[in-house]
C-alpha cells in the first residue's frame, strides 16, 4: 500500500530550542536561587515537625478558616513532614528543568531477537543437555521423577487441614432453644409483650445459659433477632406464620439472608426492613418476604410466645438456618 | 583531582573489583528516558508501595493483631470501658496515644488509596495507547496482577483494625466465600478457623497483608520494571522518533533528578493528605459486632464497583435437587469480575488475534488512530462506572435528594444499555478526530482572519500547519484487515470456518479508519 | 401517746385531718406526677387547649379533620399525644410544605407557646406520650457517653448512619442527621417513633438508657475533627471522591510541569 501512496515525510527531531538559563546567566543565578529556597523551606519544615513533635500539646485545638477546628499537634506535625518532603521533590525538578541540560539525546533499539548462530547454539546446547540426561530415551526415569514430584508438590496442602474444623451442622443451628427468653440487647432484660408499643422495634438475643455472663460475637452472628410489634390485624401470614408471632408481635432473624449484614432498619410507616448493605427490602407483614434487591430468601422468622411468667420466648428453635446461603443449606 | 574525587575513586574502584560495576554502571547512566507527564503515572504507584512499605512497618511496631477481647482504657472517651479486639484497641492507641500515630495512619491509609488509582490511571494510558502490544504483552499481564493484588492488599489492610464498617466488609466476603458450590462452608471455615467471626481471622490477614503480599509485591514489581527498563519504555510519536530509537534524556543526571524528586513529591503530596484529611476515623465506627450496622456502608473506593454490581444483581438462587446455587451472589462477585480480568489479561492476545499483527511496537497509538480499541476501552469504563455509582447509591440518595430505588434501577439497566452507546458515540467520535486531522493536514489551520477576495466572495485565511505537525498527524499506520480466505488453494473450504469468520468481522470493525493524506493529497489541494 | 387519744374527739380532730389529708395526697401526686405533667395551672391548660384547638382548626385540620380523625392524606392525631406534636411541630415538620414522602425539618411555623397549645389541645383528645420534662432530660447527669455509643450503633446506626449523619431508607425517603436537634426532640422522636422511625418502649430502651443516647449524640456533635477535615463522616465514598479530584489531580498536575520543557 504505502509504495503506491507517497506519505508524508518524517521532517527530524526539532532543533534544540535553549532556555532562558542556557542563555543568560543571571538567569541561571536566579533558577539556582530558587531551588535553594525550595530545599531551605524543606529544612524548615522539618524543622516546624520536629517542634510539633515535642513541643505542641496533643490536646491543643486551633481554627483554620475552611478547614474548622484542627487538633494543631496532628496538623503541623502532617503539614511539616508533607513540606519537609515536598520541597526537597519540588526543588530537585526545577534544579532538572531550569539547570541540568536538556538537550534531547537519540538512542538505538536493539532488535531482541538473537542471532540465527546464537539460536542454532541455544538449541544445540538443550538437545545435547536432554540427550544426555537420557530423559528421552529413559522414559521409566522421565515417569517417575514426574509422580514424585507432583506428590511432594500435593504434600504441603494437607498441612493446611488443621486451619479449621469443618462446617458440620454448625452452619444450620444457633443458641434458640424452645423456652428461650428473648433478652433485650445490650442490656440482656427480659421482655413481656406489653412492654413494646405498637410500632415499636426491639433488638434482641437469646438469653444466656445459667453460669455464663459473656457472649461471643460467633453466638451474635447467629443468634440476633429482632422484635417488631405490629396490629395483629396487618399481618398478612397463613395460619402456621400466624401462630408464630404473639398479639401482634413478631421476630426475625436480624441476619441477612443474602450476605450476613444486620438487617436492624425498620420502617414504622411500610412495615418494611431494609438492609443497608445492599438494598434487600423485606415486608414484615409477609413474614419478610424479598420484595426488592439481590436478597433471595425471606428472613428466617422466630417462632414467639409467652411463659408462665409472662415473658416473650420462642417456641422453638429456627425453622431453617440463618444468615447467608451455603451449598448444602437445605439439606 | 580534589579529596572528593579522590574518596569517590576509591569507592568505585572498591565496588569494581569485586563486582565489574562500572561497565553496566557507564550503560545505565546514560540510558534514555522518553519524557512526558503521562509516563509518570506508573510511577506514582510505584512510589506509593514504598510509601506504604514504609508508613506500614512504622504501624507494625504497635498494632496487635489479635482479635483476643479486652477493655478499651485508652483516652479516646465515647468508647471508655467497652469491650473491643485487642487489634481495635491498638489501633484507638496509634491514632490516640502514639505521637504521629495517627498521622502515620492516614499516611498509609491515603498512600493506598492513591497506589490504587495510579494504577488504574496507569493501566487506562497504557491500554488506551497501545504500549502492551509486543515486546510488552507479559508485563501487561504483570499489571493486571498487580492491580488484583493490590484489590486485595487493600481490602485486607483497612480490615485489619477490625472496627464495624471493614468488619461488615469481611462478613460480606465469607458471604461470598461460602456462597461458592460443594466447598464454599469448608473454605470459609478454613480461613476463619471455624464458624464467623472467629479468632483466627484477624492474625491470619495480618501475615497475608504484610508478608506474603508485600513479596510477591516487591517480586512482580522488580520484574515489572526490569522488563521496563530492558526494552526500553515506549514513546510518543513525533518528529524524529521511530520504532528504532529512543528520543529523552539520560538518566543521569536528569531522570535521577526529576524521578527522584517526583518521589519526594508523591510522599509529601500524601503526607500532606494524611496531614489535613482525615481518613477512616476507625473511633467513630465502633468495634465490630455482626449485631451492629451502619448506613452507608461501602467498602473503599477500589472496591466499589464489586459492591455495586453486588447490590444491582436480581434475587437468583435456584435450588437445584436441594442443593442451594446463589447466583445472586456468584454472579456478581466471582464470575463477573472472572471474566473483566480475564479479559483485561488476554486483551493483547485478544487484539493480536484481530489484527493478525505480530511485529514489535515500541511508538505508541494515538488513541484516535485505533477507534475500535479506544471505544472498546470506553465501553469497559461505562461498564465500571456505573457499577461504581451503584455501590454509593445510599449515599448519592442521601445527598441528591434521589430514591435508592430507582438508582438501582437506573443501574440495572443503564450498565447493559450504556456501555454499548459508550462504544459507539467513541468510535464515532475518533473517526471524527480523524477526520478533523485529515483537514487540518490538507488545508491548514483556520485562522479566524478573513480576506475578501477580489470577485467579491469571503474567505478565511488558512495557515499551513508546520511540517512537525504534519508528520505527528500523518505518521500512524493504517492497515488493511486481515485478509482470511475461505478456501484454501485447492478450493477446500477451511477448518475453523466460524472462528475466522468471527475473527474477519472484529478485523474489519477494528480496522475501520479514516484514511490519512498522502502527499498526493496534498498536491491536489494545492491545485486549488 | 396517750394525750392524742385523750384528745381525739376535739372539735379541730376532724378539719385538721382534712388538711392533712388534702395536703398529703396533693404532694404525693404533686411528686409522683412531676415527671409527666406540664407546669400548667388547670386554667393555664384550659385556655391552652381552646387556644390549640384554634390553631388546629386554623392550620392543620384541612389534612388531619376537623376533629383529628385523619383521613387519606394525614393520619388521626388521636392517641399520638402532646410529645409527637411538640417534635412534629417544634422541629418545623409539621405543617408539611409539600406532599412529598417525607416530613423535612425546617424553621418552625409556630412559637412555642403555640406548640404547647397545640400539644395540649392533641393530648387532650386521648392519652398519648408526653412532653419529658427538664428533670427526665438531665443527660449529663444520668447518661453515659460510652454506654451510648453501644446503643446508639445498635439501635440508631442502621438508619442514622455511625456518625447519626442520617442515611438512605427506601424510595426517597431518609433518616435525618441527629446533629444539631435539641434533647428533648430526640426524645420525643424515639418515644412517638414520628414517620418512618419505629417507637422505642421505654422498656426495651430504657429512660437511662435513651439519656445515655442523647449525651453521645451530644459528645459527637461536639467532637472536634481529629486527623483533619471530615469529609462528611459518611465514609470511604467521600475519601475516594478526595483521592480521585484533589490527590490524583495535584500529582498529575505536577507531573505535567514536571515533563514540561522550562522556558
Amino acid at each position: 500500500m504505502s509504495n503506491e501512496i507517497e506519505t508524508i515525510k518524517d521532517p527530524g527531531v526539532p532543533a534544540h530550542k535553549l532556555r532562558q538559563t542556557d542563555i543568560d546567566p543571571k538567569a541561571a543565578d536566579r533558577a539556582e536561587r530558587q531551588v535553594a529556597i525550595l530545599f531551605l523551606l524543606s529544612a524548615l519544615s522539618t524543622v516546624l515537625f520536629i517542634y510539633s513533635y515535642f513541643f505542641i500539646s496533643t490536646e491543643t485545638f486551633i481554627f483554620i478558616p475552611l478547614m474548622g477546628d484542627q487538633n494543631a499537634h496532628q496538623l503541623f506535625l502532617g503539614l511539616g513532614l508533607a513540606f519537609s518532603l515536598l520541597f526537597i521533590g519540588l526543588g530537585a525538578v526545577h534544579w532538572a528543568k531550569t539547570l541540568m541540560p536538556d538537550t534531547e539525546v537519540i538512542a538505538q533499539r536493539h532488535e531482541f531477537r538473537s542471532p540465527d548462530s546464537d539460536r542454532d547454539d541455544f538449541v544445540k546446547t538443550a538437545k545435547e543437555g536432554a540427550a544426555a540426561a537420557g530423559l528421552g530415551r529413559r522414559s521409566l526415569i522421565k515417569r517417575s521423577l514426574g509422580l514424585a514430584v507432583g506428590l511432594v508438590g500435593v504434600s504441603p496442602i494437607f498441612l493446611l487441614r488443621d486451619l479449621g474444623p469443618t462446617p458440620g451442622e454448625e452452619l444450620k443451628t444457633t443458641s434458640w432453644k424452645a423456652g428461650s427468653r428473648l433478652v433485650t440487647d445490650p442490656g440482656d432484660r427480659p421482655i413481656r409483650p406489653e412492654d413494646l408499643e405498637v410500632g415499636s422495634v426491639a433488638q434482641t438475643l437469646p438469653e444466656m445459659a445459667p453460669g455464663k455472663d459473656h457472649r461471643s460475637l460467633n453466638d451474635i452472628a447467629k443468634d440476633a433477632v429482632l422484635l417488631i410489634r405490629l396490629r395483629p390485624e396487618e399481618f398478612n401470614l397463613d395460619a402456621e406464620r400466624l401462630s408464630w408471632t404473639y398479639q401482634g408481635i413478631i421476630a426475625f432473624s436480624k441476619i441477612c439472608s443474602h450476605m450476613g449484614c444486620a438487617v436492624a432498619l425498620y420502617e414504622q410507616g411500610t412495615k418494611h426492613l431494609l438492609c443497608p448493605c445492599h438494598q434487600s427490602t423485606f415486608d414484615v407483614t409477609r413474614a419478610a418476604k424479598v420484595i426488592f434487591g439481590p436478597a433471595a430468601r425471606p428472613l428466617p422468622q422466630l417462632a414467639i410466645t409467652v411463659d408462665d411468667e409472662g415473658y416473650l420466648v420462642a417456641q422453638a428453635p429456627f425453622n431453617e438456618p440463618v444468615g447467608p446461603s451455603f451449598w448444602g443449606r437445605s439439606k | 583531582m580534589s579529596a572528593r574525587e579522590r574518596i569517590a575513586g576509591n569507592v568505585a574502584n572498591y565496588v569494581d573489583e569485586r563486582t565489574g560495576a562500572a561497565a553496566w554502571m557507564k550503560k545505565n547512566l546514560q540510558k534514555v528516558f522518553p519524557d512526558h507527564w503521562s509516563f509518570m503515572l506508573g510511577e506514582i504507584a510505584l512510589y506509593s508501595f514504598v510509601i506504604l512499605l514504609l508508613s506500614g512497618t512504622f504501624l507494625t511496631f504497635w498494632f496487635d493483631p489479635s482479635m483476643r477481647e479486652v477493655v478499651y482504657e485508652g483516652s479516646y472517651e465515647p468508647l471508655k470501658g467497652l469491650e473491643m479486639s485487642a487489634a481495635y484497641a491498638s489501633a484507638l492507641d496509634i491514632s490516640f496515644e502514639v505521637r504521629g500515630g495517627l498521622l502515620m495512619r492516614q499516611i498509609h491509609h491515603w498512600s493506598a488509596l492513591i497506589f490504587m488509582a495510579a494504577i488504574v490511571v496507569h493501566l487506562l494510558r497504557v491500554f488506551f495507547t497501545g504500549a502492551f502490544r509486543k515486546p510488552r504483552e507479559f508485563n501487561w499481564i504483570l499489571g493486571i496482577g498487580l492491580l488484583t493484588l493490590g484489590i486485595v492488599e487493600g481490602f485486607l489492610g483497612y480490615s485489619l483494625p477490625d472496627d464495624l464498617l471493614s468488619g461488615t466488609g469481611i462478613r460480606i466476603a465469607e458471604a461470598i466465600l461460602q456462597a461458592i458450590p460443594l466447598v464454599g462452608s469448608y473454605l470459609s471455615y478454613f480461613l476463619f478457623g471455624g464458624v464467623f467471626p472467629g479468632e483466627a481471622f484477624i492474625p491470619r490477614i495480618y501475615t497475608i497483608h504484610i508478608l506474603l503480599l508485600p513479596g510477591i509485591f516487591l517480586a512482580l514489581i522488580t520484574v515489572h520494571l526490569m522488563l521496563v527498563w530492558y526494552q526500553k519504555h515506549t514513546q510518543y510519536p513525533g518528529p524524529g522518533r521511530t520504532e528504532k530509537n529512543v528520543v529523552g534524556y539520560p538518566l543521569m543526571p536528569i531522570y535521577m533528578a526529576k524521578a527522584g524528586g517526583f518521589f519526594f513529591i508523591v510522599f509529601g503530596v500524601t503526607a500532606l493528605l494524611g496531614a489535613v484529611a482525615s481518613i477512616n476515623p476507625i473511633w467513630l465506627y465502633g468495634p465490630y459486632t455482626p449485631g451492629q450496622i451502619s448506613a452507608g456502608s461501602q467498602p473503599d473506593w477500589y472496591m466499589g464497583w464489586l459492591d455495586g454490581l453486588v447490590r444491582m444483581a436480581p434475587p437468583i438462587e435456584p435450588v437445584i435437587f436441594g442443593y442451594t446455587l446463589s447466583l445472586n451472589i456468584l454472579i456478581p462477585g466471582l464470575i463477573i469480575p472472572g471474566i473483566l480480568f480475564t479479559g483485561m489479561a488476554l486483551y493483547p492476545f485478544i487484539e493480536q488475534w484481530i489484527t493478525g499483527d505480530k511485529r514489535e511496537h515500541h511508538l505508541l497509538d494515538r488513541p484516535r488512530n485505533a477507534p475500535n480499541r479506544t471505544a472498546l476501552g470506553a465501553m469497559a469504563l461505562t461498564f465500571m462506572m456505573i457499577a461504581l455509582i451503584n455501590g454509593g447509591n445510599d449515599i448519592i440518595a442521601t445527598n441528591f435528594d434521589l430514591s435508592i430505588n430507582q438508582i438501582m434501577w437506573f443501574s440495572r439497566i443503564g450498565i447493559i444499555v450504556l456501555p454499548p452507546i459508550a462504544f459507539v458515540v467513541t468510535k464515532r467520535l475518533c473517526l471524527s478526530l480523524q477526520r478533523a486531522d485529515r483537514e487540518l493536514v490538507l488545508h491548514g489551520r483556520e485562522t479566524g482572519r478573513l480576506v475578501m477576495m477580489p470577485s467579491g466572495e469571503f474567505v478565511e485565511v488558512h495557515e499551513p500547519i508546520s511540517p512537525e505537525k504534519a508528520w505527528l498527524l500523518t505518521q500512524h499506520e493504517q492497515s488493511a484487515p486481515l485478509e482470511l480466505e475461505e478456501n484454501d488453494a485447492r478450493g477446500v473450504r477451511r477448518p475453523g470456518l466460524l472462528k475466522s469468520k468471527l475473527r474477519k468481522r472484529f478485523a474489519v470493525a477494528h480496522a475501520e479508519q479514516v484514511a490519512k493524506p498522502t502527499v498526493a493529497d496534498l498536491k491536489e489541494i494545492e491545485h486549488h | 401517746m396517750k394525750r392524742l387519744s385523750r384528745h381525739r374527739r376535739h372539735r379541730a380532730v376532724a378539719p385538721l385531718l382534712l388538711i392533712f389529708a388534702l395536703l398529703g395526697i396533693g404532694t404525693t401526686f404533686q411528686v409522683a406526677g412531676a415527671a409527666t405533667t406540664s407546669p400548667m395551672t388547670a386554667e393555664e391548660r384550659t385556655a391552652a387547649i381552646a387556644e390549640g384547638k384554634e390553631i388546629f382548626l386554623r392550620g392543620c385540620s384541612s389534612c388531619h379533620g376537623l376533629n383529628a380523625e385523619g383521613g387519606s392524606i394525614a393520619p388521626s392525631l388521636i392517641g399520638v399525644g402532646a410529645a409527637s406534636v411538640d417534635f412534629q411541630v417544634a422541629t418545623g415538620r409539621m405543617p408539611m410544605a409539600d406532599m412529598s414522602q417525607q416530613a423535612m425539618r425546617k424553621d418552625p411555623v409556630y412559637n412555642d407557646e403555640e406548640v404547647a397549645a397545640l400539644a395540649a389541645y392533641v393530648a387532650s383528645l386521648a392519652p398519648g406520650p408526653e412532653i419529658p420534662s427538664e428533670d427526665m432530660l438531665n443527660y449529663e447527669r444520668d447518661g453515659e457517653t460510652a454506654e451510648g455509643g453501644e446503643l446508639f450503633r445498635t439501635n440508631c446506626a442502621m438508619c442514622h448512619n455511625f456518625a447519626g449523619q442520617g442515611g438512605a431508607l427506601t424510595q426517597g425517603k431518609y433518616a435525618p442527621s441527629v446533629m444539631g436537634v435539641e434533647p428533648v426532640h430526640i426524645y420525643e422522636a424515639m418515644i412517638t417513633g414520628p414517620q418512618s422511625m419505629p417507637v422505642f418502649s421505654d422498656k426495651t430502651l430504657t429512660p437511662k438508657e435513651k439519656l445515655s443516647i442523647i449525651k453521645w449524640i451530644k459528645a459527637a456533635e461536639k467532637e472536634p475533627q481529629l486527623g483533619g477535615v471530615a469529609l462528611g463522616r459518611v465514609g470511604p465514598v467521600t475519601e475516594g471522591l478526595l483521592v480521585w479530584t484533589l490527590g490524583l489531580g495535584l500529582l498529575i498536575g505536577i507531573a505535567v510541569w514536571l515533563a514540561a520543557k522550562a522556558k
